[in-house]
């Protein structure tokens, strides 16, 4: 089986994990202040030692792609960028959402984790994880009314996770005519666990990029562009 | 006999994505930049978003490219330097967390860079004889400094801009006549076709501190020359203006680098900075020099601009010191010259 190095920094949680086949061997999660950018390389190097883990022996590396925090993807992705580049090997894009929802098993109904986009926009994706993961809806940025109505167009029991969850709990308490939970504290962030068991299971469907064909999957343009484009401006 | 020593050098501080491999600090093995000023001119000015998407894009190809380029693999490197600061954050961080992965996985040393001190540096690579202590002025869109290169790693700030940089200024001129972005090298060509002394612009002088530069006073007296211009309806000779405003840039720097060198005894003045590649700045600082009986160093134009060949020789005499980063290397956007943030 194969062994995946997982990094997960699409929001403000750090997390990188180990997992090998069915084993998941570590796993460190930082919810702080600090930015990943001092964070992150010196929690996989505290758990590669504390695990005697060979950085040779590992087969690919699971990055969390996006969307989330532009910076925080940026860091995310160089890292393992760097890493597939010096250890010569794959890297596995997993959309940020799906390993949110894969961290979530065995609930009835669907799992919609939400990540505050910001001008009432949430970065959001719809699951069912009860036997086999399923996407219901792949994930987007989506106005959060938009999203309510979708749910309640599906009509089924809803758990919702994310950092969104705080900025919009009244709004979905409000609006949603579905039965509505939301995930305990420490199931409620992005954990590289989730992130690295998923990737393995996209490893051996050959889902795999090279660490230079890698780039975030942000799902928003950046200011500038974005008004330049309103302009009628094309661009490359 | 020692072995060479191979350095890595990575910048992503602002519009170029650049990779470098060095040996012992002086001489280029390759020197990879990929620019992308093409992009940004769109938009006016450098938009920091986009400049630090574009590194995340290119920066393996560009370090592949160098490592080719050296014909060297990442198992014969010494060790890894990167930009750490000054320059955009968001930039700065592709560079700084691609080379702490790669200097961690292959178990190699890694040292932080400032940015500015590998402008410096740019200057050992085609002058084999350079050594601190030496003058050294520094022009580039983001800084203005007079300095002392007393030993490697060791600077002192003789005097610095109080307001906007030299390369600033040319920008906002620039955008001001209509010639665009970037401003340097517009300015330059457009002031080939002007009198420098067509238009009579102030040079500022900072009381108490006579090897500080001001260049907000001037990029004012550029714009109210335009404005009044345009109300009495006459027309602006924009190479006349381009010419007379970067004369004025021009004496204000290479007027205080002369002092310095005789004040503090110093018989060269080297120039380093993206604006370095100036020639109106070349000019008047190689004129000046004659005149002083000084000599007179700066690097060729494709070390003057971002490029990571300075970051690899300035990371050189910082591992030979025994510089070393952590893991917990952070960018810096406002490294202060001299200073080690790690």
């Amino acid at each position: 089986m194969a062994k995946i190095l997982a990094i997960e920094s699409a929001s403000l949680t750090a997390s990188v994990a180990i997992a090998d086949g069915e084993k998941l061997i570590a796993e460190y999660t930082l919810n702080d202040k600090k930015t990943h950018s001092q964070t992150l390389l010196p929690m996989i190097d505290e758990m590669i030692s504390r695990t005697d883990t060979d950085k040779h022996s590992i087969d690919a590396i699971a990055i969390s792609k996006g969307p989330g925090s532009f910076t925080g993807l940026r860091i995310g992705s160089a890292t393992a960028k760097g890493l597939g580049q010096a250890l010569g090997i794959p890297l596995i894009p997993v959309p940020t959402l799906d390993g949110m929802a894969y961290g979530l098993y065995g609930c009835a109904g669907l799992i919609c984790p939400i990540m505050d986009a910001r001008r009432n926009q949430v970065y959001t994706g719809i699951y069912r994880n009860q036997g086999a993961f399923q996407v219901v809806m792949e994930q987007c940025a989506l106005d959060i009314g938009a999203l309510l109505e979708k749910l309640n167009g599906l009509g089924e029991p809803v758990i919702f996770l994310g950092d969104g969850v705080p900025v919009q709990r009244e709004r979905i308490q409000e609006e949603l005519t579905v039965p509505v939970s939301f995930a305990p504290v420490h199931l409620n962030r992005q954990k590289a666990g989730a992130v690295a068991v998923l990737g393995a299971v996209y490893y051996e469907k050959g889902i795999v990029q090279t660490a230079a064909e890698h780039a975030p999957e942000y799902l928003r343009m950046s200011q500038a562009e974005r008004e330049l484009r309103e302009k009628g401006v094309s661009l490359p | 006999m020692s072995e060479d020593v191979l350095i890595l050098g990575i910048e992503s501080s602002c519009d170029e994505t650049a990779a470098a491999v060095v040996r012992n600090g002086r001489e280029v093995l390759s020197n990879v930049i990929s620019s992308q000023i093409d992009l940004h001119t769109l938009f006016g000015g450098v938009v920091p978003e986009i400049a630090s998407r574009k590194h995340i894009e290119k920066i393996n190809q560009v370090i592949d490219q160098a490592l080719a380029d050296a014909c060297v693999t990442l198992d014969d490197i010494t060790a890894v330097a990167v930009t750490y600061g000054p320059g955009l954050v968001g930039a700065l961080l592709v560079g700084v967390a691609q080379a702490k992965a790669i200097a961690w996985a292959k178990d190699l040393p890694l040292v932080g860079v400032h940015h500015i001190e590998g402008h410096v540096c740019a200057n050992f690579i085609e002058h084999q004889e350079l050594e601190p202590p030496f003058l050294c002025l520094i022009v580039s869109g983001g800084h203005t400094h007079l300095v002392i290169m007393k030993d490697y790693g060791e600077f002192e700030i003789l005097g610095r801009t109080r307001d906007d940089a030299a390369g600033e200024a040319f920008d906002k001129v620039a955008r001001a006549v209509g010639l665009g972005y970037p401003g340097g090298p517009k300015i330059d060509r457009a002031a080939r076709e002007g009198n420098p002394h067509a238009i009579e612009f102030p040079r500022a002088h900072i009381e108490g501190a006579p090897y500080d530069f001001s260049f907000s006073g001037l990029k004012s007296a550029v714009l109210n020359y335009l404005n009044h211009a345009k109300m009495r309806g006459e027309e602006v000779s924009v190479p006349d203006l381009a010419a007379s405003f970067q004369n004025a840039v021009v004496d204000a720097l290479v007027s205080r680098a002369v002092m310095a060198a005789k004040e503090f005894g110093y018989r060269q003045i080297v120039l380093a900075g993206g604006v370095a590649s100036n020639t109106a700045l070349r000019r008047g600082l190689e004129e000046a020099c004659r005149k002083e009986n000084l000599a007179f160093c700066f690097p060729s134009p494709v070390y003057c601009t971002d490029n990571a060949a300075m970051i690899g020789a300035a990371g050189y005499y910082e591992y030979q010191k025994g510089v070393r980063s952590g893991w917990e290397l952070n960018a810096v956007p406002n490294l202060k010259l001299g200073e080690r943030a790690f």
